[in-house]
């Protein structure tokens, strides 16, 4: 019965189904099955391969994010089952993302964040239009492996460097490792700022961001 | 009048009446606090920050919108309608990179490149503004805008297409060119730029850019109010739908513009991307996009307002086959639409670079829109029926007054960054491509084109104001590239 719902589950997330998704991830908690698994080889695992194949060209960008958002929905309550066994799902790392200040654009950052939680991090998400100063508070507070910073702007793209800067005047920045995303961002610029890497795509923000953890 | 419409006017009052209802319905959510005052007092529901117009304020709010005003060169002493039938191109902004003149890579733009760019518009036939086309790299970005303008007014004559990033940036900028014209008033009276001020789409306003609209109206300062919708992402798929969007978005800026300063002078804007769903981009060459361009602007005179669009720029990185297309399409269709601020030429890679050859080629590709609204003439001396039975059959027209005195009324001539070569004389000539020539032609120009100088007491003026804004930044003014 177990792969059973694991099957079922990995399928409503392909078609975006929220609804079966929901009734699954009840179910499987109901069975009592083990909400770590449920979460890894269920959802995340059926999010990772529309991931690969919108990465392929097979999937459309509307259907990658209606499959996170179908995932979002099971994550959920098996966050909520997880919680209460008291277990944790194994963290591939700490990940503090956000939009910067005068930039309200958050599509990008939404999915990036989605297929982060997918790929096993644990993200912490600070919004849109996000202030350099409270961004370099929050990495003091949370001491999150990466940074993410988005931009979709070519007239916001420089509080990137702000950012990077504010945390080098901090005393922050060999503590964590910073990846920038958004519309004109590219791997020169990465460089000129000195920021770690760069995630052109939602598939490559996730690839860049698991090989940061691996340096 | 040669004319391209895409809608209706079924279409038109379809789109307006949808439009309303968004507004009505759902509203804008708009970011800054003497905006939300003066719409709460206008009547609106303010529920946070989010607020709800009647179609009647809306309606009440465009009647009041002039149809036209003139923008002056930098001496004042010629204008150009914004209006009308009117095609004004100006370089697109704001792009962050600039293909290098030696090695034709991308890179980022510096404050060199900008002067430039501003240089070859300013000699370029077809380009009737300058724009502030980049966001220089070796600038502090607080004060980037407004040294954008700098380099503009030190550097050229032509009419001025801008924006500020910071509220305080619009200030500034005005600040500095009443200083090179001579007053408040002086600028009031006779403008010398344009600013953008765009909305977020969907339906939002940032503190930042409705700031700068208020300012605008209130300084006499014309605005274009620009939404960028991504068809599909931050727009509905349909271009019906973004159009409604998109229209809602313009209409709220009108209603805030003209209840700060009625007859406070407006633009209708855009910027669509249709937003590719295999790579996530926004493609401003892309058709669909053009075309929801054309039909933002085909509502801007539904209203009786002036119109601009993003057109005549391409997705391609290179100066290709592609560029030429999608630039030269919008750059048509824009004039044919009858747009009246064309920001676009000499951009690639959507928005985020401007490029030498790029300019000069689109150059062409605008002298060739302007002859093709000028349309056909058929009166008795165009059809021409006296020399036809002069010349008769199997003659030439060749050695006729007719042909020497209509020639130069009829023909668009191009320079020689279209090929127009025998193929024998091409070959000889080197076998070069049109992307090849024009760079030749970008060089040519900036080596040998001597911009008018500013006079004296005005770059002292322009000097002294700049100073003054850096003096509250603690720039030191020798920090800055020289221009």
């Amino acid at each position: 019965m177990g792969e059973g719902i694991l099957e079922g589950l990995r399928e409503a997330v392909w078609f975006f189904d929220e609804e079966e998704v929901a009734r699954l991830s009840e179910e499987a908690v109901k069975a009592g099955m083990d909400p770590v698994e449920v979460l890894e080889e269920g959802l995340a695992k059926a999010l990772r391969e529309v991931g690969n194949r919108f990465g392929s060209g097979e999937a459309f960008i509307t259907e990658l994010i209606a499959s996170a958002q179908a995932m979002e929905v099971g994550a959920e309550i098996l966050n909520r089952e997880i919680g209460k066994r008291g277990v944790t799902r194994k963290s591939a790392g700490r990940f503090l993302i956000g939009t910067v200040e005068g930039d309200i654009h958050s599509i990008g950052k939404n999915i990036v964040k989605t297929m982060l939680t997918a790929a096993g991090f644990e993200v912490f998400d600070l919004g849109t239009d996000v202030k350099s100063a409270e961004i370099v508070e929050k990495v003091e507070e949370l001491k999150p492996d990466i940074l993410g910073l988005s931009s979709l702007m070519t007239t916001t793209m420089s509080k990137q460097k702000e950012v990077i800067d504010l945390l080098k005047k901090a005393g922050l920045r060999e503590n964590v490792k910073v990846i920038v995303g958004g519309a004109p961002v590219t791997e020169d610029w990465v460089k000129e700022i000195g920021a770690d890497a760069c995630g052109l795509d939602a598939g490559s923000a996730v690839e860049k961001s698991l090989k940061l953890m691996e340096a | 009048m040669v004319k391209f419409g895409l809608l209706s006017k079924e279409d038109t009052d379809a789109i307006h009446g949808a439009s309303l209802e968004v507004l009505e319905k759902t509203g804008v959510k708009v970011s800054n606090d003497p905006a939300l005052k003066i719409l709460k007092e206008a009547g609106c529901s303010v529920d946070g920050n989010f607020v709800r117009m009647s179609p009647s304020l809306v309606q009440e709010a465009i009647k009041k919108a002039p149809e036209s005003f003139n923008l002056y060169t930098r001496d004042g002493s010629r204008k150009h309608t914004v209006g009308g039938s009117e095609v004004i191109y100006n370089p697109g902004s704001a792009a962050i990179y600039f293909i290098d003149r030696d090695s034709h890579e991308m890179r980022r733009a510096n404050a060199a490149d900008f002067r430039d760019l501003v240089r070859l518009t300013d000699a370029l036939e077809h380009i009737h503004a300058q724009s502030t086309a980049m966001v220089p790299a070796d600038v502090p970005e607080i004060i980037s805008d407004l040294y954008r303008l700098y380099v503009i007014l030190r550097n050229s004559e032509k009419p001025i297409v801008t924006g500020a990033f910071t509220k305080e940036g619009l200030l500034d900028m005005a600040g500095m060119l009443e200083a090179v014209v001579g007053g408040q008033e002086e600028l009031r009276e006779r403008p010398r730029a344009i600013f953008d001020c765009c909305p977020s789409s969907p339906l939002m306003w940032s503190d930042v850019t409705c700031q700068n609209l208020i300012d605008c109206a209130e300084h006499g300062i014309p605005a274009e109010i620009i939404p960028a919708p991504q068809i599909g992402a931050t727009s509905p798929v349909t271009i019906a739908g973004t159009i409604v969007e998109a229209n809602a978005e313009f209409l709220s800026g009108a209603v805030i513009s003209q209840l700060v300063k009625p007859g406070a002078p407006i633009v209708y804007g855009g910027s669509p991307s249709a937003f590719d769903m295999r790579y996530t981009t926004a493609r401003l060459g892309a058709v669909e996009a053009v075309m929801a361009a054309c039909a933002f602007a085909e509502m801007g005179k539904h209203y009786g307002v002036p119109t601009q669009g993003y057109m005549g720029l391409s997705d391609s990185k290179a100066v290709d086959g592609q560029s030429s297309f999608e630039s030269g399409a919008g750059i048509l269709l824009s004039a044919l639409t009858g747009v009246n601020i064309v920001s676009g030429p000499g951009m690639q890679a959507s928005e985020n670079c401007q490029s030498l050859e790029k300019l000069v080629m689109d150059n062409e590709f605008c002298g060739a829109a302007y002859r093709l609204i000028r349309g056909i003439n058929v009166d008795d001396v165009a059809l021409a029926t006296e020399v036809i039975t002069k010349v008769g059959p199997g003659g030439h027209f060749l050695a006729e007054r007719h042909t020497r005195e209509n020639l130069r009324k009829e023909r668009f001539f191009p320079s020689d960054v279209l090929d127009r070569l025998s193929p024998d004389a091409w070959e000889k000539a080197g076998s070069l491509d049109s992307t090849f020539r024009a760079r030749e032609r970008a060089s040519k120009i900036l080596d040998e084109h001597e911009p008018a100088p500013l006079p004296e007491d005005a770059a002292d003026a322009l000097q002294r104001a700049l100073e003054k804004i850096l003096g509250r930044y603690d720039i030191p003014i020798s920090s800055l590239p020289a221009i």
